[in-house]
């Protein structure tokens, strides 16, 4: 029931928001490309949150993806939307299934710091790459998207489509995994490590696996932001990229994996009016609105739509 | 009957403190065996290392003929032993149901591991209500683990080891914590479900009401030894179990050892 349900409300929030892209303006367009690029990965955050994790140092995937996508389209002669995304997607898969097995061993503030630890390895090593723009990375400029060439109006909604789609079709695909029995072990591992080893189940196993699609999403997301923005810095594996990563994924809850992609839409909507209506004072504004949500939606925004529709709040289901 | 679990010359030791101490084992298929003994005398550590908690020392333990010892609990999971926890391992989070869920989802995407006479019958949804129905819980699928009071959440820790479908089941003190009058509803409840999936039990035990009602046979342990092996009225008369696992001072005279 509740497959379908999500299912299909995400491809109908796809098709309504592709319907949209034409006529929207360019504020509405970057504001949606910003949302939903952040967005995947902070569904990336969200399976890591479900399995008890919290990770400081996403912004490794985060980098990684983007300086695949850029590199692929650069150096690679690759500048095609679809291909930058799948490079993004392919590094973050490679790096993460290395660092998991050591990382899927530890749990609370060592997983935290350690995975800080390595985001800010490849900050040190971006940054002291001349060859890669050292601090001031480099611009990114995607060409086509499956071979077709996009300028002018055309690239813009071509980068929007291919936003929307991905994100949708991310959100799909992790909405399945969560609900097959292997997805479901996230939040058992979460309540209880010691009883899903004595029911037959790898806990090692499924942490690591856990940990490795959350960062192939970091990565796709890093990719998506590289084509919307079209420069690439170091700085997207800086600790306060990171801090934000864990932020929104607070922020939104984990009930659905339509929590992370609605609060990264409320997140930088906070953001934009803040930022332009008290420059000075805009972190303050985000400071209160997380401080809010903590004390009174402690499940996150998501939490709200569960209570709206009177029931329990519930990350699960089946049973 | 055949024989389904065989622990040969098992030995363990913490430091000075002797824990298991040539430890020998036979128990048939479907036989229902209390393992007895005072506080540290050795009985969870015999089933710690039957259920790969514990590395023994030395020793084997064979599992229908197969070499099982030192294996990861998993594994011997998925060859059919399982076990229940003196305080109750739950997913607190998770509804009654759901608790369940995990433990059939687990078997249900299965994999190399497993063996066959864990498959399901049916499918995810009808075992979890089967086990629900087999436990008495299925008034009470809906509510949240972490909420259930003590006997239940001991039912609900038992039925999780039950519905992964073992062929051995090791419970321990599946009584304790649980009041007088509810213990022998929970027992009960336990040896109609262990009966209709055919299951061979072995459960550690203080009360001995408990285990004169359920069990054909005791192995008393003391100082990490078996002290008494065999049928109860015979166990529960040695002058050894007399003195060291139930505390009698001064064992009637003319009883003798088994």
């Amino acid at each position: 029931m509740s497959v379908h349900r999500t299912s299909v409300a995400l491809v109908a929030a796809a098709g309504a928001l592709l319907a949209l892209g034409p006529v929207i303006p360019n504020w509405a367009v970057s504001l949606v490309n910003v949302s939903l690029g952040i967005g995947v990965v902070v569904l990336g955050m969200m399976v890591l949150m479900r399995t008890g994790l919290v990770s400081f140092g996403h912004g490794l995937y985060y980098c990684l993806g983007a300086y695949a996508a850029g590199l692929a389209s650069n150096r690679f002669g690759a500048p095609d939307m679809l291909a930058m995304v799948a490079g993004g997607a392919l590094a973050a898969l490679l790096v993460s299934a290395v660092l998991g097995l050591l990382l899927a061993k530890y749990r609370e503030i060592f997983f935290a710091m350690l995975s800080l630890a390595f985001s800010m390895i490849l900050y040190g090593l971006l940054v002291k790459s001349a060859d890669l723009g050292s601090t001031d990375g480099f611009n990114v400029h995607a060409k086509s998207i499956a071979g077709f060439a996009v300028e002018g109006d055309a690239h813009r909604l071509g980068v929007y489509s291919v936003i929307v789609i991905t994100a949708a079709l991310c959100a799909l695909l992790l909405d399945a995994y969560l609900r097959s029995h292997r997805g479901r072990l996230a939040e058992a591992i979460r309540d209880n490590e010691l009883r899903v080893e004595y029911m037959g189940a790898s806990v090692f196993a499924t942490v690591h696996l856990n940990y490795v699609i959350s960062a192939v999403l970091a990565g796709v997301g890093g990719a998506l932001m590289a084509i919307h923005i079209g420069h690439i810095d170091p700085e997207m594996t800086y600790w306060p990229q990171s801090g934000e990563f864990v932020f929104i994924g607070i922020l939104s809850g984990t009930g659905s994996v339509f929590a992370p992609l609605l609060g990264s839409v409320v997140f930088e909507t906070v953001r934009s009016y803040a930022y332009e209506k008290s420059p000075d004072t805009w972190q303050m504004v985000l400071g209160v609105t997380m401080l809010m949500v903590i004390v009174f939606l402690p499940g996150g925004l998501w939490s709200l739509a569960s209570r709206l529709r009177g029931r329990p709040d519930s990350a699960r289901t089946g049973g | 009957m055949a024989v389904i679990l065989d622990a040969r010359g098992l030995e363990k030791r913490f430091g000075a403190v002797t824990a298991a101490s040539n430890i020998n084992v036979s128990v048939e298929q479907g036989a229902i065996v209390g393992l007895i003994g005072s506080n540290g005398a050795g009985k969870t550590t015999f089933l710690n290392m039957v259920t790969g908690y514990l590395r023994p020392d030395a020793g084997s333990i064979l599992f229908d003929g197969r070499d099982i010892t030192g294996q990861k609990p998993r594994r011997i999971t998925q060859q059919g032993i399982c076990r229940s926890f003196q305080i109750p391992q739950l997913y607190n989070s998770m509804s009654v149901a759901e608790n369940l869920m995990v433990g059939v989802g687990i078997v249900a995407s299965g994999g190399r591991g497993w063996a066959a006479s864990n498959a399901l019958d049916g499918t995810p949804e009808q075992a979890v209500s089967r086990m629900l129905e087999q436990f008495g819980l299925a008034g009470l699928r809906h509510r949240q683990a972490g909420l259930l009071p003590e006997g239940t959440r001991k039912l609900l820790d038992i039925a999780m080891a039950m519905v992964v479908r073992p062929r051995v089941l090791l419970l321990d003190e599946p009584t304790s914590g649980v009041s007088a009058d509810e213990k022998f509803a929970l027992m009960d409840m336990v040896m109609a479900a262990v009966r209709a999936m055919q299951v061979t039990v072995l459960f550690v035990e203080h009360d001995m009401e408990v285990v004169e009602r359920y069990v054909q046979r005791i192995l008393a342990f003391y100082e990490g030894r078996i002290i008494a092996d065999g049928p109860p009225a015979e166990v529960l008369r040695d002058v050894e179990v007399r003195r060291f696992v139930i505390g009698e001072q001064d064992p009637p005279a003319g009883d003798r050892h088994a």
